[in-house]
């Protein structure tokens, strides 16, 4: 087995802190070991790559980090606390959000109140304002909204807000996801193959948004099976393959390392950089 | 509450409470086999089994006219042997016709379950009016007379002419038990063994078990799904029309509206048993028989009905998968 | 400016297409929908009164045909937002009403004569308490075994009350006091109220004041249906209103985003348990608001026979045939299910199965029911939304 390759020091040179830590997690499906003493930290303001082969983990790791699945053992910490046991939507409350593989908008309503779902998640307000229209009601939905159009703007489907997500253009609605992620205010944003089905010109787009995302001040997971698009944009990239770590580290050190070549077998024509 | 008539007649209580349960799990067999099958809760079921009691006392009066007569059973085997078939074949011809008309075009186009939910229960009140307004539909062609004696009032109760007179066959703990008694669990017995049969020996029968466990890899396997589901209705109808004919035999009067109580009852016992699960239902079935009679004996029989609503609701809140599991599909949200 | 969120329909099965309807630019500006909404609301009341000749019923007396057609659209209303909204099927609706109907006939006729005003308010909380008792354990259940649920719920009810002498037994409740007449109260045959509005007859398109035909103002008496409709139509209005202002919230968004796919609402932070078991409990309270009124009614009679099951299939018919989501799908639905046996008389008799067909043919062939589909209307406002921010026409 080849030794997990150690953290190496931040490009910046400085510790930051555990935003997320997994640790020591296993997930056991029947005698099945999807995810196998899987241990690593995600520091706060970084953008951190999640790759492997297909069927190493990578999405069954996402799910635990995000609450939807449960360690068989090992605990997930998110800024300090225990995630066993929460709720989904208070995983959501405590600053965890995410988009989806296969892009999960609801779809008959616009890309503004997509997003306003999010926003929502933060808000004050309950069935009491809304029935009476309360001052407090009027005026948490104008920021709502405020704060909506905003992200649309960010995410760059700021002129197509009227429009119902299902008619959005594929590219548009991936970028609604994760405004709609935004909305949550989170600490860290989890993005789940993110660039699937783009071109090259729309992953380059999206590197661009995903930096900004980063630099805005959201900690930033990507899974995602495009190298050049993780080169590119992770500051540090941690590698599964049959469910165990097996590399951890810069881009630059991943790419060259045995073990990860050897997991992938090849990189595809289409997918080395 | 009184346990005093309970612990008196507990034989009696539960020998004929078996009796009942035994038609609750014949009807609940069809409940159990298309929820197995579609994951989908047949609402219209209970007029598959109204349209075989029917189907039964039309026989009656058609071979003995309407003068009521009260005979042993030896002299009505023969008459019960063609009710049986009658109304075996009706029910699964209503059967048969919900499928086509009520689930398979929603089926086909793979509508929300609540959405075929919802169609089946137009389909069980369209059913169960047409019954009640017979009169008028006979009417229409200018038969209400000719057929007078099959249609007249058609919202009232309707009997069967012919009674069958319980003999006593044997003692047991007090309470004499009657040829009928015998014959209704034993038939409805012998049904379920054959069904049982059915579903383990033969090629169809394989089919609706792999239709159930796993649609999609049935279908690689060249397993027609549309032949499956029509026979799982088939076979739901049949088990209804044995049913149905064996409830006249011990009740003699039906109307448009009595299969809705023994429906709520089957499905009861069908999830009691394990939804999806064969010989959940016989066990649920006769295990409800009885508890409804205990029930009535302690409560008074007024809150019959109330005791089988509130264990429907008791069931489907704490354990849904009921007493042997669930064989097929799953029960929590 | 106010976010847009009405409720979509259930169904999906293409995406909408965008704005193609134009309304004319009159119509548009603020002011001449208000002056529309409010002569629609005057004739709404007035409908009685006005008697129009295609739409009156021949064979029964037409306000009491209107209060029966209003109290089905209320209920309609509030089982569209267990239905439609919030997609929980509820097929004991049914056992609302009855709490809300009984509750009333204990308080004020059987053991209490507690005023109606005090007693209506009542009606409503006890009914959504008993949403909640019924609603908390139910709705962590399946669909379709919630459906069931429901339904054994409202048969429960209906046969405690007809087994509980307390509740007045297989008999039930008599002499219920109809709710206070503005004016003299009416004794007897005798009422006059405080003035009396005579209706309007017709003489094929020619109407003529009728005054041997008057309603009082404002008596509730046994004689005439009126003022039962309009108290009804009344409680109508302030429901739309509230349905209105909740829907356009959070609250309203995070029903359709739970309808749309509940696991990806529930990591958008939606407590989307919390909000289905709150539009359990105000379907629930409209349905006791309801029954409550039906207690009050004309007849001041309340029996068990009044509730079965059968009643909340048409409950459940109207919203579905409607169209489930759309407040005046329901509305429409409600009207539909009580006004039509009642005019086509005839059709009385075969009233049932054709509701039965047609909740089979509605479902097959056009599942978000009768009235349009919601997408088109409401990418109508969101367009007109963004138009007024940014002062110009998307393009289509």
């Amino acid at each position: 087995m080849p030794e997990p390759a150690t953290a190496s020091e931040q490009p910046q040179g400085d510790v930051r802190k555990a935003l997320l830590e997994v640790d020591d997690v296993t997930i056991r499906f029947g005698g099945v070991s999807a995810l196998d003493s899987v241990s690593f930290d995600i520091k706060e303001g970084e953008i951190l790559g999640l790759i492997g082969p297909n069927g190493a983990g990578k999405t069954t790791c996402f799910n635990v980090m995000t609450g939807v699945y449960q360690a068989t053992s090992g605990q997930i910490r998110f800024d300090g606390r225990p995630l066993a046991k929460l709720k989904r939507f208070q995983i959501t409350k405590l600053g965890i959000a995410r988009t989806f593989q296969n892009i999960r908008l609801f779809k008959s309503m616009t890309a503004l109140e997509n997003v306003l779902v999010g926003a929502d998640a933060n808000s004050k307000v309950g069935l009491f304002n809304a029935l009476f229209k309360t001052p407090l009601h009027r005026r948490t939905e104008a920021e709502s909204i405020e704060e909506a159009y905003r992200l649309l703007d960010f995410v760059g489907v700021g002129g197509r807000a009227g429009e119902l997500a299902a008619n959005l253009s594929y590219g548009d609605q991936r970028r609604l996801e994760i405004a709609r992620a935004m909305a949550t205010k989170p600490k860290l944003l989890c993005l789940d193959e993110p660039a699937a089905g783009f071109n090259p010109a729309e992953k380059q787009r999206l590197m661009e948004l995903i930096r900004k995302v980063r630099d805005d001040g959201y900690t930033v997971l990507l899974i995602e099976h495009d190298m050049r698009l993780v080169m590119g944009v992770t500051d540090r990239v941690v590698v599964l393959e049959f469910g165990r770590k097996i590399a951890e580290g810069p881009p630059a050190e991943i790419r060259d390392n045995p073990a990860v070549i050897a997991a992938y077998l090849g990189v595809d024509e289409e997918d080395a950089s | 509450m009184d346990f005093g008539f309970l612990f008196s007649h507990f034989a009696e209580l539960t020998i004929t409470g078996l009796a009942l349960g035994a038609i609750y799990a014949l009807v609940a067999l069809g409940y159990t086999m298309v929820y197995g099958v579609l994951q989908l809760i047949n609402f219209a079921h209970s007029e598959v089994f109204m349209y075989g009691t029917f189907a039964t006392a039309w026989v009656a009066v058609w071979v003995h006219g309407t003068t009521s007569v009260s005979q042993g059973l030896g002299s009505t085997l023969g008459l019960l042997a063609l009710c049986l078939i009658v109304a075996m074949a009706t029910s699964a011809a209503v059967a048969l016709l919900v499928e086509r008309l009520a689930y398979r075009p929603l089926i086909r186009r793979g509508s929300p379950k609540l959405v075929i939910l919802i169609s089946s229960i137009g389909a069980s009140f369209a059913l169960s009016e047409i019954m009640g307004l017979r009169d008028k539909f006979a009417g229409w062609f200018g038969v209400e007379n000719k057929l007078s004696d099959y249609v007249a009032q058609a919202r009232n109760v309707y009997s069967s002419p012919v009674t069958v007179d319980p003999h006593k066959v044997f003692e047991f703990a007090g309470y004499g038990v009657t040829d009928v008694d015998l014959l209704v669990i034993g038939a409805a017995l012998g049904m379920m063994f054959a069904l049982d049969l059915f579903v383990r020996r033969t090629r169809l029968g394989r089919g609706i078990r792999s239709v159930a466990q796993d649609p999609e890899a049935a279908a690689l396997m060249g397993v027609n799904s549309t032949r499956v589901i029509r026979t799982t209705f088939l076979i739901g109808g049949l088990m209804a029309g044995a049913a149905a004919t064996l409830y006249m035999l011990r009740i003699g009067t039906t109307r448009q509206d009595a299969g809705f109580l023994i429906g709520v009852k089957a499905f009861t016992a069908a999830v009691m048993g394990g939804i999806g699960n064969l010989r959940g239902a016989l066990i649920g079935g006769l295990l409800l028989g009885v508890m409804e009679n205990w029930g009535s004996a302690v409560f008074g029989t007024q809150w019959k009905d109330v005791v089988t609503f509130v264990l429907l609701v008791l069931i489907l809140l704490v354990r849904p998968t009921g007493i042997l599991g669930e064989s097929l599909g799953k029960a929590r949200a | 400016m106010s976010t847009t969120v009405p409720a979509s329909t259930r169904s999906s099965r293409r995406p909408g297409r965008p704005l193609q309807i134009q309304l004319p630019s009159f119509l548009r500006s603020r002011l001449s929908r208000i002056v529309m909404i409010v002569i629609g609301v005057l004739l709404a009341y007035a409908l009685p009164l006005i008697r129009p000749p295609f739409i009156t019923t021949p064979a029964s007396d037409f306000g009491g045909v209107m209060a029966s057609a209003a109290t089905f659209a209320l209920v309609a209303l509030g089982l569209n937002i267990v239905i439609g909204y919030a997609g929980l099927l509820d097929l004991g609706y049914v056992g609302f009403y009855a709490v809300g109907a009984y509750t009333t006939g204990v308080l004020t006729s059987q053991h209490g004569h507690w005023p109606f005003l005090l007693v209506l308010p009542c009606a409503m909380i006890v009914t959504t308490v008993s949403g909640l008792l019924l609603g908390a354990p139910a709705i962590r259940v399946r669909g379709d075994y919630l459906a069931i649920v429901t339904l054994g719920f409202g048969e429960i009810i209906s046969l405690v009350a007809k087994n509980t002498p307390w509740l007045g037994g297989a008999a039930g409740i008599k002499n219920i006091p109809p709710p206070p007449s503005i004016g003299p109260d009416p004794i007897g045959t005798d009422q006059d109220g405080l003035f009396q509005i005579p209706h309007l007859s017709w003489n094929g398109l020619v109407p003529s004041v009728d005054n041997l035909h008057k309603t009082p103002f404002l008596t509730f008496g046994v004689l005439d249906a009126v003022p039962y409709y309009w108290l009804i139509l009344t409680a109508i209005l302030i429901v739309l209103m509230a349905d209105m202002a909740v829907n356009n919230s959070r609250v309203g968004r995070a029903w359709e985003a739970t309808r749309e796919d509940e696991d990806a609402a529930e990591l958008m932070g939606v407590p989307t348990f919390r909000y289905k078991l709150l539009a359990f409990m105000l379907g629930a309270a409209i349905g006791g608001l309801a029954g409550s009124m039906l207690a009050a009614g004309q007849g001041g009679f309340i029996s068990p026979d009044a509730f079965p099951l059968l009643l909340s299939m048409l409950f459940v018919a109207a919203v579905i045939i409607g169209g489930a989501g759309t407040r005046w799908g329901a509305i429409l639905g409600g009207v539909l299910v009580a006004y039509l046996p009642e005019r086509f008389r005839p059709l009385s008799d075969y009233r049932l199965l054709i509701f039965g067909v047609s909740l089979m043919v509605i479902v097959t062939f056009r599942p978000q029911g009768l009235l349009p589909p919601r997408r088109t209307r409401r990418a109508l406002r969101a367009q007109a939304e963004v138009e007024e921010l940014e002062g110009e026409a998307i393009d289509a």
